[in-house]
């Protein structure tokens, strides 16, 4: 168990390098961060000095190799744009994008589940058929746009014809409380208010693709021999759809889940940027746009720290679920 | 009704009332950009600067034109060639009731070289003043390296900071993380800091004892909103009361809306061409045995004359620009009331063509930024097929701005589509950047990717830049435009932007050509 954990971080290690060192090319080819950020009034000589400041007079290697160098003493560098600790930066606005996803991962599961064994279970009644129909729309409507009509539908449109109609926020995050100096909102009302649309909208495709594999899994699950058997023992449907199917149906979807939910951590930047929502991925679209490298480089390596966490934790989860599942083997 | 019924239905009202009030005093504003940095020294970004405006004051103030106007000072005038001597206004407090003086003047000043790891220093504005004299506390002298005319302009683009607040043990006092937070952000500005979270919102308080004319709103909250259709969404839907900047698409819906107000003005900002100039062989021009058509003059007023300005303000920029014949718009500092726009002629675009040796045209490249400026990529389509129709093939280049901007200063462009808003609000400032002879060391024609070179034009720049004469200083500049891009053609001016301000019914704006917004510049109905 041990060495294998080991081996997955030292995995993580080597994507990190490959990765940081295809950053750093990118951006070096991309132009010129310098420019980017300089007042056009300024001289050549002003411009020389934020150059030399920044290090990025220094040939690409060396400047690689300073990086590297910080890195492993804990320190990823300052944001060229705002002079501040690059990971400071990050974990300031993480919380804010954890917030979002797991909102809209519980939603998603929250609805997604019980209307897919439904659909499972009943494959052909009119409200299976509808369910599976609906799903589809949600697999293929671009998030921005489902964005932005419960935007105009919620928000504006529906207050402004209907008297009385209660205005949902479209922008931003609602009032938040520290606990333990991080500041979540889920915990107050306007908080929630404010987490509503911009959840619903990551979680509509999320939820879509849950409904489609829990019907797919209850389906492949219900013709089993258990399941048989234990309708022959004579136990309560209740019983054998809550606990027998549910169980086997839980080991897919643990896995889709932990893999969308790093997926909306990530690159949950659509939705963030409708919603003017403060999370991390607007930090890093706005980043690479003024070629803020410690920034963007930051917050890759923080993101394949976490996608490597959370395939540790699926995989954790697998052997929880699955008695069948040995990590140990694996691993080899 | 009960008695307790109409005890709550009365508390309940007074609660409503109580809450219209709360609202009336709380002004909450959707910007596109948000700050890099409170630091009012850390990085001359636009969305910095207008913040610092709410929070500081400098010796000189801009009034919505860029005339400038006492601020912190009373009043400035030269003693002598390279001597300035500034009245600083008596009785202003910092937010921390502290007075304001010479000393911290001078510590502002002196701090500015001091910040470490700046991305855009403010040494441009610093870097004519050589030493400081504090006569008494309310008289200082600033001594400059030679004549130094635009020096009220540089003193306009430093907000003040309190030497008393900013104590601290690194060299530069508080450090720009510092100021960040709120630690030693302390001005003498219109409202006070109340806090920053980043990505989500920026809060001030109305400072009540501000020494000129209080704001209308008790709080104002900035809220960075980037995305266009979201502001406007969040515009509608009453999450805040005024936008800057909404996008072209949505003008006219929002002209239509009977909730919403639009307040407009003219802009320093001008989108201009640049054609190569540098000599031969041309860059990007295939077709012309190793000549450079576009040093000819009359190749250059062709391509002028060929573009159609008021069809490109109306259609792709539905109405939110004015078509330039300079780089300001009149009435600012060098400008003429007469200054002609080239007039939309392709016949006579052909007709120089043919005069030049090119009958039949060439091929040309034309590069633009694609997201950098209002429309930039439309307009410069919209460009390309005005001169392929007088027979000059064009390909539009777009690319994102950190790629153009790479492949503009490599000189990979025949010619580009670009912006440049002034701030200083006169034209020394554009014409130095982007028309004069490129001399990087010396800070001249730092944008003239063009290569573009004029000696008749330098010459008046050059004398204009230590005239301190006001009034002698306007005329050169208005003579050296007028060389370099009326006679000269050296680049040709499109369109100066609109900038709009989208607001609920009943607030008011008066727009500002820097394009800033301002809290303390709202205001209520009556």
């Amino acid at each position: 168990m041990i060495v294998y954990i080991i081996r997955r971080l030292m995995q993580a290690a080597l994507v990190m390098v490959v990765m940081s060192v295809l950053v750093f090319a990118g951006i070096y080819l991309i132009g010129d961060p310098v420019l980017m950020m300089i007042s056009p009034d300024a001289s050549e000589l002003e411009r020389e000095a934020v150059r030399k400041a920044l290090h990025l007079d220094l040939p690409m290697w060396q400047q690689y190799l300073l990086f590297v160098n910080d890195a492993l003493h804990g320190n990823f560098g300052k944001s060229f744009l705002a002079g501040q600790p690059a990971m400071g930066l990050i974990f300031e606005r993480f919380p804010a994008t954890l917030e979002l996803a797991f909102a809209s991962l519980v939603l998603s599961l929250a609805i997604g589940l019980p209307l897919g064994v439904y659909a499972g279970l009943r494959p052909h009644t009119a409200g299976s058929k509808t369910i599976m129909t609906g799903s589809i729309l949600g697999f293929s409507l671009p998030n921005f746009w489902v964005g932005l009509m419960l935007i105009m539908v919620f928000a504006v449109l529906l207050p402004d014809l209907v008297p009385g109609w209660p205005r949902l926020p479209a922008s931003g995050r609602g009032a938040t409380v520290d606990v333990l100096g991080v500041k979540l909102s889920f915990l107050t009302g306007d908080g929630l208010l404010h987490l509503l649309l911009p959840a619903v909208t990551l979680s509509l495709y999320k939820g879509a693709l849950i409904v489609r594999l829990a019907r797919a899994t209850a389906r492949e699950v219900l013709p089993m021999d258990y399941v048989k058997f234990a309708r022959a023992k004579g136990l309560s449907e209740r019983r054998i759809v809550g606990v027998h199917v549910l169980k086997n149906i839980m080991i897919p979807i643990a896995t889709v889940s932990g893999l969308e939910f790093g997926q909306t951590v990530a690159f949950a930047v659509v939705t963030e940027t409708i919603f003017s929502w403060p999370g991390v991925g607007k930090l890093l679209i706005d980043s690479i746009l003024l070629l803020d490298r410690p920034v963007v480089v930051a917050y890759l390596v923080i993101i394949v720290f976490f996608f490597v966490a959370l395939n540790l934790v699926v995989d954790l989860l697998y052997s929880v679920l699955d008695p069948r599942v040995r990590l140990e083997s694996r691993a080899t | 009704m009960s008695r307790i019924g109409k005890l709550a239905a009365a508390a309940a009202s007074a609660l409503v009332l109580m809450s219209l009030s709360a609202q009336a005093q709380e002004l909450k504003i959707g910007i596109k950009t948000e700050p890099s940095s409170l630091d009012p020294q850390f990085h001359t970004l636009n969305p910095n600067i207008q913040v610092a405006q709410h929070f500081f004051d400098a010796l000189v103030l801009q009034d919505e034109n860029l005339k400038t106007k006492p601020g912190l000072a009373l009043s400035w005038k030269p003693v002598g060639d390279t001597v300035w001597e500034i009245k600083l206004r008596p009785n202003v407090k910092f937010h921390d009731g502290s007075d304001f003086t010479a000393e911290d003047v001078v510590f502002t000043y002196e701090r500015v070289p001091k910040v470490p790891n700046s991305p855009g220093p403010y040494t441009i504005y610093t870097r004519a003043m050589k030493s400081f004299e504090i006569v008494d506390p309310l008289t200082l002298r600033i001594h400059t390296n030679g004549p130094a005319p635009l020096l009220p302009l540089d003193l306009a683009a430093l907000p003040i900071l309190s030497k008393k607040a900013m104590a601290g043990p690194a060299a530069e006092g508080k450090t720009s993380a510092e100021l960040n937070a709120g630690n030693g952000l302390v001005g003498t500005g219109p409202f006070k800091f109340v806090e920053w979270q980043r990505g989500s919102r920026i809060v001030g308080e109305r400072n009540d004892t501000y020494w000129g004319e209080k704001p209308a709103w008790k709080t104002v909250i900035l809220r960075p909103l980037s995305n266009n259709t979201a502001r406007v969404a969040a515009l509608l839907s009453g999450d805040v009361d005024l936008i800057e900047d909404p996008p072209t698409t949505d003008l006219a819906k929002l002209k239509n809306d009977p909730k919403v107000h639009l307040d407009r003005a003219v802009s320093n900002r001008i989108i201009y061409i640049h054609l190569d100039q540098h000599g031969e062989p041309p860059i990007a021009i295939p077709d012309t045995n190793g000549k450079n058509p576009l040093m000819d003059k009359r190749v250059r007023e062709a391509l002028s004359i060929a573009i159609d300005r008021k069809g490109i303000a109306d259609k792709i920029m539905e109405g939110v620009a004015v078509p330039a014949g300079d780089l300001l718009p009149y009435p600012m500092g060098g400008t003429r009331k007469d200054t002609p726009v080239d007039p939309y002629d392709q016949a006579k675009a052909k007709k120089l063509l043919a005069e030049a040796g090119y009958p039949n045209g060439f091929s040309i490249t034309l590069g633009t930024p694609n997201g950098r400026y209002i429309n930039d990529l439309k307009i410069a389509q919209a460009v390309a097929a005005m001169w392929s129709r007088v027979g000059v093939k064009t390909e539009v280049d777009a690319a994102a701005p950190p790629v153009f901007f790479k492949n503009r200063d490599s000189f990979k462009y025949s010619a580009y589509l670009a912006g440049w808003g002034a701030s200083t609000g006169e034209l020394s400032n554009a014409l130095k950047a982007l028309l004069a002879t490129p001399d990087r060391p010396k800070g001249m024609g730092t944008t003239n990717s063009g290569r573009h070179s004029n000696k008749a034009m330098d010459a008046k720049l050059e004398e204009a830049l230590v005239t301190v004469d006001d009034a002698k200083r306007e005329a050169l500049l208005a003579e050296a435009s007028k060389i370099a891009i009326q006679e000269g053609h050296g680049l040709i001016p499109i369109h100066f932007e609109l900038s709009v301000w989208a607001m609920k019914k009943g607030l008011t704006y008066k727009g500002r050509a820097d394009q800033n917004t301002l809290a303390q510049g709202v205001k209520p109905a009556q």
